[in-house]
């Protein structure tokens, strides 16, 4: 539909084409980006979208095809060049320095050589001008991930770019937070500014985007005008299938259940400089039900995790108590050992170790809690009852692989995440937390994974699921907490939550006022 | 033009197997033009260096003296290496072990019972241990850089030796050589045929590479290791520590070069002098590499190495090449066996000079 | 009081080649490359300088080709790390090994030969002046060179948009990347030029401080030097500062096992006494007090986990492959 009217468009893309090994990543790829156009690019995880951007920003090279700018083919060698064309980039996996201040940050992709003080001083009016304040002396790693977006957004800006890509921008966004980048946005719009937008989040595609163009599995499958379809026509075209929604079972007699995962006054110092401290968390999880915890990425959920894993321990033992045991001093086998099971949100190198194989890292969380099953006599390994677990779990999950017995690395993230938490199920535990459960996780994938918890709590066990996306908490929790800042609010049930609600816990305002306070200005304050 | 690396998806099979196979052929070419610049014929070089030393069987006896200390010494460290810890001061637990292992024999030389051989063999492999622990102790409780630290009392061990066998443990009857006094029969490690000096320490050695192989390949002590090398994080998801991983790693190869430098001093040298080691603990280092990790492989890879030491002073003696040789052979060996790893993850591209920032796509088609 | 100036002057002069290899780690370091070879291209640089030295008779020559060696030995290790990305703890160790044997190998001629010396500078006026003359106008030019060096890495490290970028790569080689900064090509440059401030050491070592070749003549100074940049914390003034320290160890040691302790006899009993225990310890107790300090200091500087994390480069001796 739009490939025709090339001549108008800032941006062509004809036949762009990347392969990875033996993978198609891009293929052949048509693309248009009119001047003052907001242009979704739409897909799945893994449906070549980063990829595709980061071969028009000149991080990555092209194994064939065209690029026009203004109608002039170009060569986009590298970053340098992209920037010099007039192509900013806000980056979804930051692409910032910790150690350094946001103004070093800001210098270190500009060409022109000024001193940092007069950067600084741009820079710090630029953000205000936008609404988005921000601080050049800080140093990038104490901030939040809020504000360092906000200082690659900035270092985009500073650059006069004609055309701005955006990736993933709002996964690490509250909703007023969002709203509020929505607004930037419509505002470079109307100064003729043309942006490429990079989400799977169908809503705010259809709020702001003008055109969109649909990838799957590295090809384009169509054009459209979002305002004029509904998220399940969007959906449709976007995982090519119908996705079974996730049924949420009724959860009978949770009122009259024990708690099987308790946290009392749960505090923790930060273990590194830029890390977070936890604050008097208090929290129970009930046999048969799942529990949600909301939060911006970076407010405690890793913290929270390793401390209620074992995985560091606390120095007042009743902090954590599972089945009513208080295991603060247990390590995280000995917590296993009591029924506990556990899902990082780091799949390669942490939930899995990425260069073993899928058996070995079935061995990796259950060589304690099955002993006898997979280790023999004197620590002699039981390769075959091993393996033939691992066999059993690819099946049940669905894992597809290109090897008998693949080293985790070569799997994608989605079949890996359904391993990690297949791996976690086979033991039925009784109290199970997840953090992240379907992050970076194709659709059916998704809900092949949320489905299982639900029915694992339903089944009699704790389930504690900690996500960044609001979606999925919705989708599957009988209540959610907002984590911000190291404290943990109490949880709101489901019936009475809603996203605005969460949104503002999630921003940081206090919980008694979270119904009454208004939306904008409480998200100023976070 | 320049030179890509590009990730296999997963790591070739072929290359972990030839990889040591092509490092050692380069590293023959490259002698072989080292010894042409030298103005000696390479032919001829060659075959004094790697060739000569093994035509008669004595000399094959003391290929297995060489050998068997490097091998020891360099499986304790694949282990280290593999549960990423760097223990280089393997040179200062070789000379820890073989003082503490000497306590018997030069303070009670009168000792002659058939205990006191084990009895000397653990101490020294305790000694090992001990003097590894100070590292290890180091970098788990206050984090501290264990390649320095390791490497420091390297130093710290030599002058102590030095000490002891100058000042308290000097042999009264030496005539004021730095030496103690000799080894009664019963501490000396016995021969194991008649012909030739090979001692049981080669045993000692083979006996080390398949246990250790047995450990890291079946047991889950060995995937500990090797988890807690690869991913630390996911080794702690593990329920492992790494604490005590590093006390665990340190020490045993602690222990066996302690056993190492034991043997050495009970085995061929049968006294403690200041210089007991013509850096055996630093050679390993490579042996431990050339071997891929691989306490199977590290036999071979001794082989190899305790051949270039051989070679040097063989061909110090025909050729009058200088028998620091040896040690240039050994880096450059380490050189390429560190090169030829790559090809295992990688493929190597090489990819002609860059056009110019602009022009278009058309003429990159099918670069690869 | 001449004692004490002399004192200080050796003291300069054992502290010089530590802070100039030093400070070429350093630059390496921060920019995320970890070269354990400092060792080896420290004696390359010490046999080939005395070499060149001695056979054209010029000093100056001989420091040339002392940096020359320095950088054409940190090539290769750069060319293994960073273009074939090696495991860089194991290609330094194995550049330390190559470096030791080769100058073994090469300087066998030398051993024995009287080299020759890079002149102290002599400033008709200055360097006659009392106490501060010798001390501040009567040094060996690398002495000289090596204080200009701290000064300009730091200028180079803190102030220039180069440094910045150095800095940044250290902190983070993907965001470099993403950013479109050629990650390798400065690391290359951060690794040589460690290599020819290691090599410059190296040539201090062989023509200022002993004007002679010795097998081994580097004495772990290599590996002091690693260590004095963790303990600086990865800062050039500190190392100035621990180069300094280690140099009075190491001379103080040194001055320890030949001093006549009766010519202290009437000094008061806080340098007196302290001066005879140390006198009564055996020479190798002595000779092992830099590498146990090293240790020690180790220690100190990272028991503070929070202020090594802070100033850690973050992707230090991490091997970096760049996706194209």
């Amino acid at each position: 539909m739009n490939s025709d009217q090339g001549a108008a468009d800032l941006l062509q893309v004809r036949g762009l084409t990347k392969i990875f090994g033996s993978l198609k990543a891009c293929d052949s790829i048509d693309l248009g980006i009119a001047k003052g156009e907001i242009h979704a690019l739409l897909g799945e995880n893994g449906a070549g979208k980063s990829t595709l951007v980061k071969m028009l920003f000149g991080s990555l090279e092209p194994h064939s095809g065209e690029i026009l700018w203004n109608g002039q083919p170009v060569r986009i060698a590298s970053p340098a060049f992209a920037r010099k064309l007039g192509i900013g980039m806000v980056f979804q996996h930051f692409s910032l320095f910790e150690a350094l201040t946001a103004a070093e940050n800001i210098a270190l992709s500009l060409n022109d050589g000024a001193p940092i003080g007069t950067i600084a001083a741009k820079a710090r009016a630029l953000s205000y001008s936008y609404g988005l304040p921000l601080d050049p002396e800080a140093l990038v790693g104490d901030l939040s991930v809020g504000e360092r977006q906000r200082i690659e957004i900035i270092r985009c800006l500073l650059q006069a770019p004609e055309l701005i890509i955006l990736d993933e921008p709002t996964s690490v966004l509250t909703p007023q937070e969002a709203d509020k980048l929505f607004e930037t946005l419509e505002r470079l719009r109307a100064e003729g500014k043309s942006i490429l937008y990079i989400s799977h989040r169908l809503e705010e595609v259809k709020r702001i985007c003008d055109r969109a163009t649909v990838l799957r599995h590295g090809k384009v499958v169509g054009h459209c005008t979002p305002r004029e379809e509904t998220a399940s026509s969007l959906a449709r075209m976007m995982v090519g299938t119908e996705v079974r929604a996730v049924e949420r079972m009724p959860a009978a007699g949770i009122d009259k259940a024990g708690p099987l995962l308790e946290i009392v006054n749960l505090t923790r110092k930060p273990a590194t400089p830029f890390a977070i401290a936890l604050k008097n968390i208090n929290l129970s999880v009930r046999a048969g039900e799942v529990i949600g915890i909301a939060g911006v990425a970076g407010n405690g959920q890793g913290e929270f995790f390793e401390a209620v894993s074992g995985e560091v321990f606390q120095q007042d033992r009743a902090s954590v108590r599972i089945g009513g045991r208080e295991v603060g001093g247990l390590d995280i086998t000995g917590r296993r050992l009591l029924g506990a099971a556990f899902v990082p949100e780091e799949r390669l190198g942490h939930g899995a170790a990425p260069r073993m194989t899928l058996s070995e890292n079935l061995l990796l969380s259950r060589h304690a809690t099955d002993g006898s099953r997979f280790v023999g006599k004197g620590g002699l390994i039981k390769s075959r009852a091993i393996r033939d677990a691992a066999q059993r779990i690819i099946e049940i999950m669905d894992v597809r692989k290109n090897a008998p017995d693949p080293e985790a690395a070569s799997l994608s993230g989605g079949n890996l995440q359904k391993f990690i938490v297949g791996r976690e199920l086979d033991r039925n535990p009784s109290v199970m937390i997840v953090n992240q459960p379907t992050w970076g996780v194709d659709a059916g994938a998704a809900a092949h994974i949320r489905q299982a918890l639900i029915s694992l709590a339903r089944k009699g066990s704790a389930v504690l699921v900690i996500s960044q996306d609001l979606d999925e908490l919705f989708e599957m929790s009988d209540a959610i907490a907002v984590m911000h800042d190291g404290g943990l609010s109490s949880p709101l049930p489901i019936a009475g939550a809603t996203y605005e609600k969460i949104g503002l816990l999630m921003g940081g305002a206090e919980p008694g006022h979270a119904a009454a306070a208004h939306s904008t200005e409480a998200a100023e304050v976070a | 033009m320049r030179i890509e690396l590009v990730k296999r998806p997963q790591r070739s099979a072929l290359f972990s197997m030839l990889s040591p196979f092509i490092a050692f052929a380069l590293t023959v070419i490259a002698g072989a033009l080292m010894f042409a610049v030298l103005g000696v014929n390479p032919a001829k070089a060659l075959y004094a260096y790697f060739i000569s030393p093994l035509t008669e069987v004595w000399q094959l006896h003391e290929l297995a003296i060489k050998a068997a200390p490097l091998i020891l010494i360099a499986v304790g460290l694949s282990v280290c290496f593999r549960a990423n810890i760097w223990n280089i001061g393997a040179e200062g637990q070789f000379t820890a072990g073989a003082i503490a292992g000497s306590l018997l024999p030069v303070l009670y030389p009168g000792l002659q019972g058939a205990y006191l051989l084990p009895l000397m063999l653990l101490t020294g492999m305790i000694g090992g241990a001990a003097f590894a622990s100070v590292p290890a102790f180091l970098k788990a409780r206050f984090n501290t850089n264990e390649i320095l630290t390791s490497l420091m009392l390297v130093y710290v061990s030599q002058l102590f030796l030095d000490w002891v066998v100058r000042g308290p443990w000097r042999d009264p009857m030496g005539y004021n050589f730095p030496q103690t006094v000799q080894f009664s029969r019963a501490a000396r490690l016995p021969e194991l045929l008649d012909s030739g000096r090979a001692n049981l320490g080669f045993v000692f050695s083979i006996v080390a590479a398949v246990l250790i192989w047995l450990m890291m390949s079946r047991m889950l002590k060995g995937f500990e290791v090797r988890v807690m090398g690869s991913s630390p994080r996911a080794g702690r998801f593990a329920g492992f520590s790494m604490n005590r991983m590093v006390f665990f790693a340190f020490m045993l190869s602690g222990a066996l070069a302690g056993l190492a430098g034991i043997s050495e001093v009970s085995g061929s040298i049968g006294r403690l002098q200041p210089t007991i080691s013509p850096g055996y603990g630093f050679a390993a280092i490579i042996v431990a590499f050339l071997g891929r990790l691989n306490p199977l492989g590290i036999i071979a890879a001794g082989l190899v190495l305790g051949l270039t030491y051989l070679g040097g002073e063989a061909a110090q003696s025909s050729l009058g090449v200088s028998d620091k040789l040896a040690r240039v052979f050994q880096g450059m060996l380490l050189f390429f066996v560190l090169g030829c790893d790559t090809l295992i993850h990688y493929r190597i591209r090489i990819v002609g000079r860059a056009g110019p920032a602009t022009g278009t796509l058309a003429a990159q088609e099918g670069a690869n | 009081m001449d004692i004490w100036i002399s004192i200080l002057l050796t003291i300069a002069t054992a502290a010089t080649p530590l802070l100039i290899a030093a400070t070429g780690e350093l630059v390496a370091e921060r920019a995320g490359v970890l070269n354990l070879g400092v060792e080896g291209m420290m004696i390359m640089g010490a046999v080939g300088g005395f070499g060149a030295g001695y056979l054209t008779g010029s000093p100056w020559i001989g420091v040339l080709a002392a940096i020359v060696i320095g950088v054409l030995f940190s090539l290769l290790f750069a060319f293994m790390t960073l273009t074939l990305a090696t495991n860089q703890v194991a290609t330094g160790l194995s550049l330390t090994i190559l470096g030791l044997g080769l100058s073994g190998m090469l300087g066998t001629s030398f051993v024995g030969q009287p080299g020759v010396r890079l002149p102290n500078i002599d400033i008709p006026g200055l360097t006659s002046l009392p106490v501060v003359g010798k001390l501040v106008f009567g040094q060996d030019p690398i002495f000289y060179l090596s204080i200009v060096l701290v000064i300009a890495v730091a200028w180079f490290l803190f102030r220039s948009r180069t440094g910045l970028t150095m800095r940044a790569i250290g902190d983070s080689h993907g965001s470099a990347h993403a950013l479109g900064i050629h990650v390798i090509r400065y690391r290359y440059l951060a690794v040589m030029f460690g290599g020819a401030c290691a090599g410059l050491a190296g040539a201090h070592l062989s023509l200022v401080y002993t004007p002679q070749w010795v097998e081994n003549m580097s004495a772990g100074r290599g590996w002091i030097a690693l260590a004095l940049v963790v303990f600086a914390s990865w800062r050039p003034w500190r190392v100035l500062a621990g180069a300094y320290i280690f140099g009075a160890i190491w001379i103080g040691q040194l001055h320890v096992q030949a001093i006549d302790l009766s010519a202290f006899s009437n000094s008061s009993w806080l340098i007196y006494q302290p001066l005879a225990l140390l006198k009564s310890l055996p020479s190798q107790f002595l000779s092992s007090l830099p590498y146990l300090a090293t240790i020690l200091v180790l220690v100190v500087i990272s028991r503070n986990k929070r202020l090594t994390m802070m100033n850690t480069p973050a992707s230090l001796a991490q091997p970096f492959v760049p996706e194209r």
